[in-house]
């Protein structure tokens, strides 16, 4: 009888750990065939043009997204310029200055921000910076994705930093050495491992976006290098209007360009592994 | 200066307390600036509510509380009803989490308690990489393979026959709710599994022994033991995938089909509040327009907001700390 009951539960054990492992696969499945799906179509439609000429007139084939690729570049420069060392100089106010409860205030605001929806940080750039300027520019866009960053900087280089063991801290300071000094000589150096993988983490995070570049980078079919000028072109941007548009050959691009971004977000979202686990 | 006083009281600690006394004018000035870039954040977020509550006065000065329950969404007749598109984006969202929820449980317990760790590893990190797909190429896809999937499978197949049950109800379009769902599903995957796994890793191993000791099966000790203990993190794993899912804009309006009816149909083209913003801001024309569809971005900066306190709350009442919670 008791043997029974055993074997029983002994065969419930199995069927759900069985199902679990299942799930686990389903997800990487998943995956295996979203990723697969890009990477297959949009190898088809790559080509040297692609990277290097403009979008050509409607109707005529061939082209590439040469302004897109640039602006993009442009945008994600603006972000990284702004985001990751406001996102550093909180991360060391974080770890290095602040209280108890003005750091839980300003932990939970951080994780307030990291989850806003980031095309409400579009509507925001839009309003305060956009039409203030009095037009879109790639300044507006590489703002919002800054404040996309900015959080996810914040909390990570604090962890980095809070790594950093105490005795080194003193160490610096029983040698005489100002707080200031400690912490961009000591503190800073002994993380910077881990302030590069927060980094690189919110630029691949960023990088994705779509959402926030529409009310702020608009978009443009025409080259553009300019940071303040007007409207500018995103690879992101450029995938959204290709592939929700009616011409075969805007599709073909749409995949094309997906496969560029795919690649370029999981390669930094590795690299910034690799950073933090090499020896 | 109290430095003998007690092993404990470090320089540091001194430091900390009294920093105007050990300070020259580098450490004043580095405070000051450390404190700036820090007080960015909250100057930041109170900035944004102010300035979103700033551009949707027009909308709430014209329709008041009006705005989450009216129905009608009509740029032409200057009339805006949030109602549909704050439908879209809970039904969206929780078809999304009934879908992914037992999904990543279960990749979570397999993560954390059952696989080998050569295949931990490359899993995980597996898993993690679906998280970082852009929302836009999730969108593409969901656009060329997932909606006419969802048509020509799902709505064209059996369940088309069902059509007397409401849900079922609708043509065969493809885009619509089911399709969102099911993408929305897709991306928040791999977050509520990344974060169940980290929670239930902390679990202390003992507890697990405790339950194997008393003779329980692997399933009984997940279940008996590991589950209950970690179950307010795992309460948070998924409202933090509910915070993704009803913020997603490009994935979603690719695929809901913008419809502004609520129906009890999964068929039947919707839209979110996201999507209406995707879709609308630019073309929106004049100030009452603009202003009721920043009221749709203030609505989801306060579920946002919401949402992030109840999490903080759940994983407060068991003294985890916030970072697993936080990536």
């Amino acid at each position: 009888m008791s043997g029974f009951a055993y074997r029983r539960r002994k065969i419930a054990s199995i069927v759900v750990l069985g199902l679990c492992a299942s799930s686990a696969f389903v997800a990487v499945g998943v995956l295996a065939l979203i990723l697969g799906f890009v990477l297959l179509n949009g190898i088809n439609y790559l080509n040297l043009d692609f990277f290097t000429h403009m979008p050509t007139p409607l109707g005529e084939p061939g082209g590439g997204v040469a302004n897109s690729i640039v602006g993009s570049l442009l945008i994600i420069g603006v972000a990284a310029l702004i985001g990751i060392p406001v996102g550093v100089g909180a991360g060391v106010f974080l770890s290095e200055y602040a209280g108890a409860r003005l750091g839980n205030i300003m932990r939970f605001t951080a994780d307030v921000l990291t989850g806003v929806p980031s095309i409400v940080v579009g509507v925001f750039v839009y309003s305060v910076v956009v039409l203030k300027m009095g037009h879109f520019s790639a300044l507006a866009a590489g703002i919002a994705l800054a404040i996309i960053m900015l959080p996810i900087v914040a909390r990570s280089s604090e962890e980095m930093l809070k790594l950093v063991p105490r005795s080194q801290r003193e160490a610096a300071l029983a040698l005489g050495i100002t707080r200031w000094r400690t912490i961009l000589s000591v503190i800073i150096p002994a993380a910077r491992r881990g302030l590069v993988t927060g980094g690189l983490l919110a630029v691949a995070r960023a990088g994705g976006e779509t959402a926030p570049l529409m009310f702020t980078a608009l978009g443009n079919r025409f080259w553009s290098l300019s940071v303040t000028g007007g409207p500018i072109d995103a690879l992101p941007l450029r995938i959204w209007r290709y592939g929700i548009g009616p011409y075969d050959e805007w599709h073909q691009q749409a995949w094309a360009a997906s496969f560029v971004l795919v690649l370029v977000v999981l390669a930094i979202s590795l690299a910034a592994r690799l950073v933090l686990t090499r020896r | 200066m109290h430095v003998g006083r007690g092993g404990s009281t470090t320089a540091a600690a001194l430091a900390r307390r009294r920093p105007w006394r050990i300070g020259n004018l580098g450490d004043a000035l580095s405070r000051t600036v450390f404190a700036g870039l820090g007080l960015s954040l909250l100057a930041l977020a109170l900035l944004m509510a102010y300035e979103l509550v700033l551009e949707s006065r027009h909308s709430i000065r014209a329709f008041g509380w009006g705005f989450l329950t009216g129905t009608r969404w009509d740029p032409v007749d200057q009339v805006f009803g949030a109602a549909p598109a704050i439908y879209g984006t809970l039904v969206s969202s929780v078809i999304a989490l009934m879908l992914a929820v037992p999904v990543s449980l279960g990749a979570a317990i397999f993560l954390s308690e059952m696989a080998p760790p050569w295949l931990r590893s490359p899993l995980s990190f597996l898993i993690e990489m679906l998280a970082a797909l852009p929302s836009v190429v999730l969108g593409l896809w969901g656009l060329y393979v997932l909606v006419p999937w969802v048509r020509d499978f799902v709505e064209k197949s059996s369940l088309g026959h069902l059509s007397f049950i409401p849900l079922f109800d609708g043509p065969p379009f493809g885009f619509g709710m089911l399709a969102a769902g099911l993408i929305l599903a897709i991306m928040v995957l791999p977050i509520i599994t990344a974060i169940a796994r980290d929670v239930m890793q902390a679990v202390p191993t003992s507890q697990r022994e405790a339950m194997l000791a008393l003779g329980a099966t692997r399933w009984e000790v997940i279940l008996g033991a590991v589950l209950p203990y970690c179950r307010s993190g795992l309460m948070a794993a998924v409202i933090l995938g509910l915070g993704r899912a009803l913020g997603e804009t490009m994935a979603v309006t690719m695929v809901i089909g913008k419809g502004y009816n609520i129906t009890a149909s999964l068929f039947q083209p919707a839209s979110t509040a996201a999507s209406t913003l995707a879709s609308e801001f630019n073309e929106a024309t004049y100030n009452l327009y603009i202003s009721a569809l920043v009221e749709l971005a203030l609505i989801l900066m306060g579920i946002t907001l919401l949402l992030n306190i109840l999490a903080r709350l759940l994983v407060w009442r068991v003294a985890r700390s916030p970072e697993v919670i936080a990536e």
